[in-house]
Parts: C-alpha cells; sequence; structure tokens
C-alpha cells in the first residue's frame, strides 16, 4: 500500500464518517420528535446507513 | 427452567469467546516464540497469520507449530478438472512440500492454490509475484465448502426438528425457542412489511438467505470455524441468489420501468435504459461487497487488536489489546446478526420493487396535498 492510496483511503473513511454521522443526527432527531415513530425511522437509517456503507467500502476495495 | 437455559447459553457464548481469544493467542505465541529478530520478523508473522484465518485452503488446520513444520488437522479431497476429473486427497501434497502425479499430469500446491507442473515441480514466478503456471479447474471441497456444507448440514436437522414440534405441542422446545421469535421476524417485519400482499411465496427463500448468513457469520467467530462469509466467492454467490429471484420475481411494471420507462420524452427513455440496467446489476454487486467487505475487516480487526500484543510486548499492552479484542469479538458478534438482517432486508427491498403494482398517475394527484 502506497502513499497515494493511504491518502485516498483516510479521504473515504473521513466521508463516510460524515455521512454516517448525518444519517444518526438526522435519526436521532427524528426519534426525539416523535417518539411512536422509532421503530419506523431506525429501519430506514440502518437501510441508508448499509447503502452508504456499501459504497464506502466499494471505494476501500478499489483504493 | 427457562432462565437457566439463558443463563447456560450465556456461559457457554463466554466460554466460546474467551477460549477463542486463549486459543488465537496460544497460535500467536507459538508463532511469536523466537526472540532473536525482534519486531520484522513478528510483523511478518502475524501477517501469516492472518492470511491464514482470512483464506481459502486445502487443508482444515486446527493448529500449526511453524519450528517444526507440523501442521495438526486433516486433508481435505481434492477435485480437479484437467482434461478429465480427479479426485485425490490434499495429504498428497503435503503442505506444499511434494509434487503430485496423476494420469501423467503433475501438481504442485503453492499458496492454498494448485498449478499444473513439469516432473520437477517449478514453478515460475511473474513479475507480480503470482506464478504463471496454468491452474486447472479447481472444484475441490476447500475448507470454506466443508464449514458450508456443515452448516447446511445444522440448519437442515434444526430446523427440521423444530418443525416437528408444532405438531404435538404449541411451543417449540430448545433452541427452537430463540429461533420462533427470528423466524417470525423475518416473516413479519422484514418481509410482510417491505414486500406487501404478495410477500408469502417469498419468505421461504428470505428465511434461508437469513438465516444460512447468520449461522455462517456465527460459525466464523468460533474457534476453528473458517471466514466463509468473508469469503469474495460465497456472497458473490449469493448475491446473485437475490438478483435472480428478483429478475423472476419481476412483473409487467417492472420490466416497464427498466426498457421504456413512462410519462418521459422517447430521447429521455434511451437515455435511461442503460442507466437502468446499470442500476438493475449494482444492487446484488453492492450486497456482495457490503457483506465480504464487513465480515473480513471485522476479522482483520479483532486479529491485528492480538497482534498488537506481541509487537509491543507489556503488560499494559497485553491488558489493554486483550479487552479491545474482547470488545472486537463483542462487536462481531453484533455485525454478524446485523449483516444477516441488512443483507435479508435489502433483498426483500429489491424483490418489493420488482412486484409492486402500477402507480398509475392519477392516484399520485390524488395522494398529492393540495397546497
Amino acid at each position: 500500500m502506497d502513499i497515494p492510496n493511504m491518502v485516498g483511503a483516510g479521504l473515504i473513511v473521513i466521508g463516510a464518517g460524515i455521512g454516517l454521522g448525518m444519517i444518526g443526527k438526522a435519526a436521532m432527531e427524528g426519534i426525539a420528535r416523535q417518539p411512536e415513530a422509532s421503530n419506523k425511522i431506525q429501519t430506514a437509517m440502518i437501510i441508508i446507513a448499509a447503502l452508504l456503507e456499501g459504497i464506502g467500502f466499494a471505494a476501500l476495495i478499489l483504493a | 427452567m427457562r432462565k437457566k437455559n439463558i443463563l447456560s447459553l450465556l456461559v457457554v457464548g463466554f466460554l466460546a469467546l474467551v477460549f477463542n481469544f486463549s486459543f488465537a493467542q496460544e497460535n500467536a505465541d507459538q508463532e511469536a516464540g523466537e526472540p532473536i529478530d525482534e519486531k520484522e520478523e513478528v510483523k511478518e508473522e502475524i501477517e501469516e497469520a492472518v492470511d491464514l484465518n482470512l483464506l481459502d485452503s486445502h487443508y482444515f488446520t486446527l493448529f500449526s507449530d511453524e519450528e517444526a513444520n507440523k501442521h495438526y488437522g486433516f486433508a481435505l479431497p481434492v477435485i480437479i478438472y484437467d482434461e478429465g476429473v480427479k479426485i485425490f486427497s490434499a495429504a498428497e501434497f503435503d503442505h506444499g512440500n511434494k509434487v503430485v502425479e496423476k494420469d501423467g499430469k503433475h501438481y504442485v500446491y503453492h499458496n492454498s492454490k494448485i498449478y499444473s507442473t513439469d516432473a520437477s515441480g517449478e514453478l515460475i514466478i511473474g513479475d507480480n509475484g503470482f506464478p504463471t503456471n496454468k491452474k486447472p479447474l479447481d472444484f475441490s471441497i476447500t475448507r470454506n465448502v466443508f464449514v458450508t456444507i456443515i452448516t447446511a448440514i445444522l440448519i437442515f436437522f434444526v430446523f427440521v426438528s423444530m418443525a416437528k414440534t408444532y405438531k404435538t405441542q404449541q411451543l417449540p422446545k430448545g433452541i427452537g425457542r430463540i429461533l420462533e421469535p427470528m423466524i417470525v421476524f423475518v416473516r413479519d417485519d422484514i418481509a410482510k412489511e417491505s414486500i406487501g400482499p404478495k410477500y408469502y411465496k417469498y419468505v421461504n427463500f428470505l428465511l434461508t438467505i437469513f438465516f444460512l448468513i447468520l449461522f455462517l457469520n456465527l460459525f466464523g467467530l468460533v474457534p476453528f470455524g473458517a471466514n466463509v462469509t468473508g469469503s469474495i466467492t460465497v456472497t458473490v454467490v449469493l448475491a446473485l441468489l437475490t438478483f435472480f429471484v428478483t429478475q423472476f420475481a419481476g412483473n409487467k411494471n417492472y420490466w416497464k420501468h427498466i426498457f421504456w420507462f413512462p410519462d418521459v420524452h422517447p430521447i429521455v427513455k434511451i437515455i435511461l435504459i442503460p442507466i437502468e440496467i446499470l442500476g438493475m446489476l449494482t444492487k446484488p454487486f453492492s450486497l456482495m461487497i457490503r457483506l465480504f467487505a464487513n465480515m473480513t475487516a471485522g476479522q482483520v480487526m479483532g486479529m491485528s487488536f492480538i497482534g498488537f500484543i506481541f509487537i509491543f510486548k507489556t503488560w499494559v499492552a497485553g491488558v489493554g489489546f486483550f479487552g479491545f479484542s474482547i470488545f472486537i469479538g463483542v462487536l462481531g458478534l453484533v455485525v454478524a446478526f446485523l449483516q444477516a438482517y441488512i443483507f435479508t432486508l435489502l433483498s426483500a427491498l429489491y424483490i418489493a420493487a420488482a412486484v409492486e403494482e402500477e402507480h398509475t398517475s392519477e392516484e399520485d394527484t390524488e395522494e398529492l396535498p393540495i397546497v
């Protein structure tokens, strides 16, 4: 693994981290506002997190 | 009675976890036993140990002694196709030390792969570090295949015995008490929720894929287990299954949205065709990558935390990284369930997109709120 790959991997992780943080934040806010909808929000959150993770991992493997 | 059962299960699980790590430690201890040339050698040996755990092999090695060059375990059958099917035991390779001759052809074993060669057993190493020798088609029962077969048999017996108990009583016995809520969860919360009224046809596929992935993931965490779902060939097949089920489930409406998107300009329709076909293919691709990368990452993280102990070799690092590796192990347990859930949920969503009934444009306008 040489330096450009390492930098690329780092950038991917930063991007994925920001994305996951935003999803988590939005889900938290949603649950705080409407606790009765928490199940649906959680399911949607997991789906979106999984999709984002998929992109992140695909990029990491290519890097 | 029930409390006792759960308690004993927890104890067994904890013991398995501790045994896993203590065993891994012992294993690495054996390999890192030579303190002559410090860090570089240790690093190389750790890398080798990680590779041994991650990669597939023709041997079911329980543990090995590097110094004496002894491997404890058993060889698995090799099945290759090279102008005729040839079946023999991998023990004939003697872990890559011997050249095997079958019907006038010679084979050699190198880095868990079988290569064709001549009588001298020479390998020509190419520029990229891999041998350029021809490889015969390999259909061997490797470690991953072996563990998958065992898992399939285990799942079969567990679920058949569980189904039998319903003939005489309402509640299942033993492990069925844990599995019943999971089955109901897959049926109601995954299949019914996302697919809708036509869900029942796809429940058996979703249940199969859920429990196969879950059991294989859990097998990757126990001692002597193989990292099956962390191998990309396995996840390719799983993703292809979802792909084919989705395509065969697809109704008129689904194909129309791929090849002739309604209500847009004809030129846009032509532009949309390749994009839709690409979207059809990226769905199983992302399923494949997600499962593979998650399981591999979990394994590598656990192994590298154990490896750190041997790099630093102080008691603080020993205690600290031991704790960390237990933490990663528990996280791996959560990830094993989560990945099985996500794979099943996304498969259900893709099937749902394929069987969805047409939303006519009038209906859509009716649902829109009047501003």
